[in-house]
Parts: C-alpha cells; sequence; structure tokens
C-alpha cells in the first residue's frame, strides 16, 4: 500500500507525469478511442520535455548576454519574453503552475456561468503563462500547498474573464459583432491604446486608407523578427563591452563579436521556436476539451480569442502598431537610462515579439477609436507601458527577477504587480482570503445590480 | 486533384491558427470529405508542400501565397465565411 502511495507521490511531484496524467484523465472522460488518449497523452508529456529542452537553449544565449549588458553598462539588462520566463519558472514553478492551470480553468467556466461576465478564454498558450506567473508570485508571497493552488485558480479564473470584459466594447467596435470575444493577456494596453486614440484621435481618417509598403510584412515571421533583433542587442553589447577595460574575450566566447552575435542571437531564436513548439504540444488536448466542456456548461458564453483575431481587420494598423510600439519601447529605455542613477530599475530592452503581437493590437485598438492618429499615438502610449510594467515587475518575481528575462505582456506584468505587492502585506490564509474575494466579486456584483428590463 | 493536408498558419501558430484548425476540421466533417490532415503552426512552419493549401487571415496571405494556394478570411473565426471560401476552393479542385 506505501509503495502505491509513494508512486502516486512521485507523480505529482513530476511535473511532466501530473500534466501528463491531467490530459490522460481529460481524454478519458471525454470518451475518446484508446489510441487517441495514449496519443494525447504522450504528446502532451513530449511537449512539456520539449519546453524545458527550449529553455536550457535560450538560458545559454541569454546568460552570454546578461553578462556583457552587466560589464558594458553596470546593470542588468533585460529582454521580456513570456516564452522565455515561462520555460524558466517552470523549472522550479511547474507542479503549482499545472494545477493552476487545470483548476484556473474551472474557475473560469464557474465565472462564466454565474457572473455577467459571460467569457470562456481560450488562449491556451496564455493561460498557462498567467498560471505560471501567478504561481511563481504566489509562492514568492509566502502561499503553498493546497492554498497555493487555490488562491492561484481563483486568481487565474477572475483574469480570464476580468480581461475580456475590459476589452469588449472596442472589440465590438473594430469587428461589428457582439459574439466573439478577445482573450490575450495584454489588454490592458490594449485599453490604454483605445483610450489613447479617443482622445487624441478624433476625426482622424482609418489607417486603412493608406498604401503602405508590402515589403514590410517579412517581419511578421517571428522567428526572423526575433533573430534580428536580438542581432542588434548582441552587436550593441558585445562591441561596446569589447573597448572596456578588463573585457575576456571569454565572455564573446573567444569568437569576433560579430560572429558571436549572429550564433547567439539564432541561438536565443531557436530556443524560442523550441519552448513554442513545446507550447503548441502541451496545449494541443488541452483547448479543444475546454472549448467542449465550455460549450456544454456555459452555451450563452462568448469565446475569448488570441489576438490575431484583429489583425485582418485592420492590416496597416498591425504594422504601424509594431512599429510605433517599439519607437515607444526605445524611448521607454531611455527614460530608464536617464533614471537609473536615481532608481534601482533594471533596464528594459524592447523585446520584439511583446512590441510586435501587443503593439499591433494596439494599433488596431487606437485605430478603432482614433483613426491613424489613435493607432500611432495609442501604440506608442502602449509601448512605453510595457516598458515601465516589467521594470516594476522584477522585485516581485524572487529569484526570478534576476533572469535578464521577464513577463512581457502588460496584464501579467500588472497581475503580477498588485498580487505582489499585495503579498508584501497580507500573508498566508490572508492572502488566500484576498484571491477569493476577487474571486467571487463579479459574481456578487451581478447578483446586486438589477437586470436589465 | 486531390488535398492530403491543410494547414493553418498565424504569427505564432498557438493561438488563432488552432481555432482555425478546429473550424476547418468541423467544415470537412460537414461536406463529408475524409483522410484530410489538418494542422496549425507559425509562419515560420510553412514552406513550398508542406500543405496543399494553407489557410489564414488576410493579414498574413503576402507571407503565405508565396508558398502554396490560399484560403483567407477576413474574419478569421467565422465558420460561414471558411464555409463559403473553403468550399468554394475544395469545388474548384473537385474534392467536392
Amino acid at each position: 500500500m506505501e509503495s502505491v502511495l509513494v508512486f502516486i507521490q512521485d507523480v505529482l511531484s513530476t511535473p511532466a507525469l501530473l500534466i501528463g496524467t491531467m490530459a490522460l484523465i481529460g481524454l478519458v472522460a471525454q470518451g475518446r478511442p484508446i489510441e487517441e488518449v495514449i496519443k494525447g497523452t504522450l504528446k502532451t508529456i513530449l511537449g512539456f520535455v520539449i519546453i524545458g529542452a527550449g529553455a536550457g537553449i535560450l538560458v545559454g544565449a541569454l546568460n552570454y548576454f546578461g553578462a556583457l549588458f552587466n560589464f558594458a553598462f553596470g546593470v542588468q539588462g533585460v529582454v521580456p519574453n513570456n516564452e522565455a520566463i515561462v520555460s524558466l519558472a517552470l523549472n522550479e514553478y511547474a507542479q503549482a503552475t499545472a494545477l493552476i492551470m487545470a483548476f484556473g480553468m474551472v474557475a473560469n467556466i464557474l465565472l462564466a456561468r454565474f457572473s455577467k461576465w459571460k467569457y470562456i478564454f481560450l488562449t491556451g498558450h496564455h493561460t498557462l503563462y498567467m498560471a505560471a506567473l501567478i504561481a511563481v508570485v504566489l509562492s514568492v508571497g509566502g502561499l503553498e500547498g493546497w492554498q497555493l493552488i487555490l488562491a492561484g485558480s481563483a486568481l487565474l479564473g477572475f483574469t480570464m474573464v476580468f480581461f475580456p470584459a475590459l476589452a469588449q466594447k472596442t472589440m465590438v467596435k473594430i469587428t461589428g459583432e457582439e459574439s466573439i470575444a478577445f482573450g490575450h493577456f495584454g489588454t490592458l494596453g490594449y485599453v490604454f491604446s483605445a483610450w489613447l486614440g479617443s482622445i487624441f484621435g478624433k476625426e482622424s481618417k482609418s489607417t486603412e486608407e493608406i498604401k503602405f509598403p508590402k515589403r514590410l510584412s517579412f517581419l511578421r515571421d517571428t522567428s526572423v523578427a526575433i533573430s534580428l533583433t536580438m542581432f542588434m542587442f548582441f552587436v550593441l553589447v558585445s562591441v561596446i563591452a569589447s573597448f572596456k577595460e578588463g573585457f575576456d574575450p571569454a565572455m564573446t566566447t573567444g569568437i569576433n563579436w560579430f560572429l558571436f552575435s549572429v550564433i547567439q542571437s539564432l541561438t536565443f531564436a531557436g530556443g524560442v521556436y523550441i519552448v513554442l513548439a513545446g507550447v503548441r504540444l502541451l496545449i494541443a488536448e488541452i483547448v479543444p476539451a475546454f472549448k467542449g466542456i465550455s460549450e456544454r456548461i456555459v452555451p450563452d458564453a462568448k469565446p475569448a480569442l488570441d489576438c490575431p483575431i484583429v489583425f485582418p481587420f485592420a492590416e496597416n494598423a498591425v504594422l504601424i502598431g509594431f512599429l510605433v510600439s517599439f519607437a515607444g519601447g526605445l524611448v521607454g529605455l531611455g527614460i530608464l537610462i536617464a533614471l537609473s542613477g536615481t532608481l534601482a530599475l533594471p533596464l528594459i530592452l524592447p523585446g520584439v515579439i511583446p512590441h510586435f503581437f501587443c503593439g499591433a493590437t494596439a494599433g488596431v485598438f487606437g485605430n478603432a477609436t482614433g483613426g491613424r492618429k489613435g493607432a500611432i499615438i495609442g501604440a506608442f502610449g502602449h509601448g512605453l507601458l510595457i516598458t515601465f510594467l516589467p521594470a516594476l515587475l522584477m522585485p516581485v518575481l524572487g529569484t526570478l527577477g534576476f533572469a535578464n528575462t521577464t513577463f512581457s505582456d502588460s496584464d501579467f506584468t500588472a497581475v503580477g504587480i498588485v498580487m505582489g505587492n499585495v503579498a508584501n502585506y497580507i500573508q498566508g490564509y490572508g492572502l488566500l482570503a484576498v484571491s477569493l474575494l476577487i474571486f467571487v466579486a463579479p459574481i456578487i456584483l451581478t447578483l446586486v445590480q438589477p437586470k436589465k428590463a | 486533384m486531390s488535398i492530403k493536408k491543410i494547414m493553418c498558419a498565424c504569427g505564432s501558430g498557438l493561438g488563432s491558427s488552432f481555432l482555425v484548425e478546429m473550424n476547418v476540421k468541423k467544415v470537412l466533417k460537414k461536406f463529408g470529405v475524409e483522410g484530410v490532415e489538418v494542422a496549425h503552426g507559425a509562419a515560420t512552419d510553412v514552406y513550398k508542400g508542406a500543405a496543399d493549401v494553407f489557410v489564414c487571415g488576410k493579414d498574413m496571405y503576402n507571407i503565405l501565397s508565396a508558398y502554396g494556394p490560399c484560403v483567407t478570411l477576413t474574419n478569421i473565426i467565422s465558420m460561414a465565411e471558411l464555409e463559403e471560401k473553403l468550399g468554394a476552393y475544395l469545388k474548384e479542385v473537385g474534392v467536392i
């Protein structure tokens, strides 16, 4: 009997097996044929293993970058990238992340069923990333065991309906439909962009009336875009470092700065590519199952979908948003450098993926409320926002705050900053109570609010 | 011409292309088309011959159209639009 318990305990404490078991239970519960159960379970575990392998590659390149940056500028340099930080977080917090993700989806269904925010969050990789963030922040805040899982799932469920609800007004403007919702954890940035657009962009013409060079669209291949920007960052730090006194050629692996930068930037892009492939496998069984179950329990809920669903509605705003947000990131970096004498903040470099996806979406949201002026001003504001928020998030991430990468999109950073700072004042059962209170708030609000006639 | 593989693509191949894949499977079932592999992936994963036809949002057309026939959608999660455009393509190549 005892050996059975030990076996179960081993499964639960080995994240890859825990995740595999959850997939297995899910597949059996759906009554799927045996070959699909085997295939789905194995591919889910495979996805987890691949993420770990990708993390190893990413870390190699990031460590070189971090050491060079520190040597060249004397401060911590950070390239925000969700895939990189999540793959690092999973090394330590995989078990909590997996359980929070599973029960967080249950919490999402409960909120969609019993509150007025009838959204089902279908962007599986963002659910995973948010689960990882919450697991880290609450663990650093001192929660563990079942309290951590309960508080984490409650918070995750809340974010899965709160952010789509926040975006819905502008979403209807963009798509002209009530039935689709928006589910991507950069929502604060997009709503901020839409708000800026509505203020500054009055009577501005839509971005879609501009003729825009189509050839720039090659940057929409994410591997190419990551390689190019990381190459520029590596060239910058390795050249500056090599002119400084005490430079050790081993910092650039003993080879020429140019070749070093080519290899390391592509290593980083390769690592991200591998992590993405792992995430794709990991969520391949989870998302359809979640969709199927939620459709049965909450048939009137709106599916909240990933950000590219708005891209075809304003193609020019996508490219403008990306470029302007990136420019905002560079200006934000300049501001951080100017402040670095007085505040102990890490320098946040403009990571290409967040500016790329979130910047583009911010452009579409800004265009919806304020035309081309709105798209430009909104995306610029978004670029600044996602530069400052990660800098404020780093201190509440514990040891992960010293990594040379961090969470990028605005909702991850905002949720992390809020909960991390709450955890500084309220610990243990108090923190659990706060999390549960946040969870039930939308249900209570729905109950006390008079129904529309 | 027979169709063996349909690939849905988006920027990072995680979210929206995955939902389009689920929709494509539904549409194929409705048309009674069997034995066609449906996959999703990133723009990086697309090359000539990766699939017989690609399905993507209008914003990805410039990248993907170089690699083969493309069914492009304005509202990428609209079942009606997918059914109309994919149906037209399948008729054109003689699958249905």
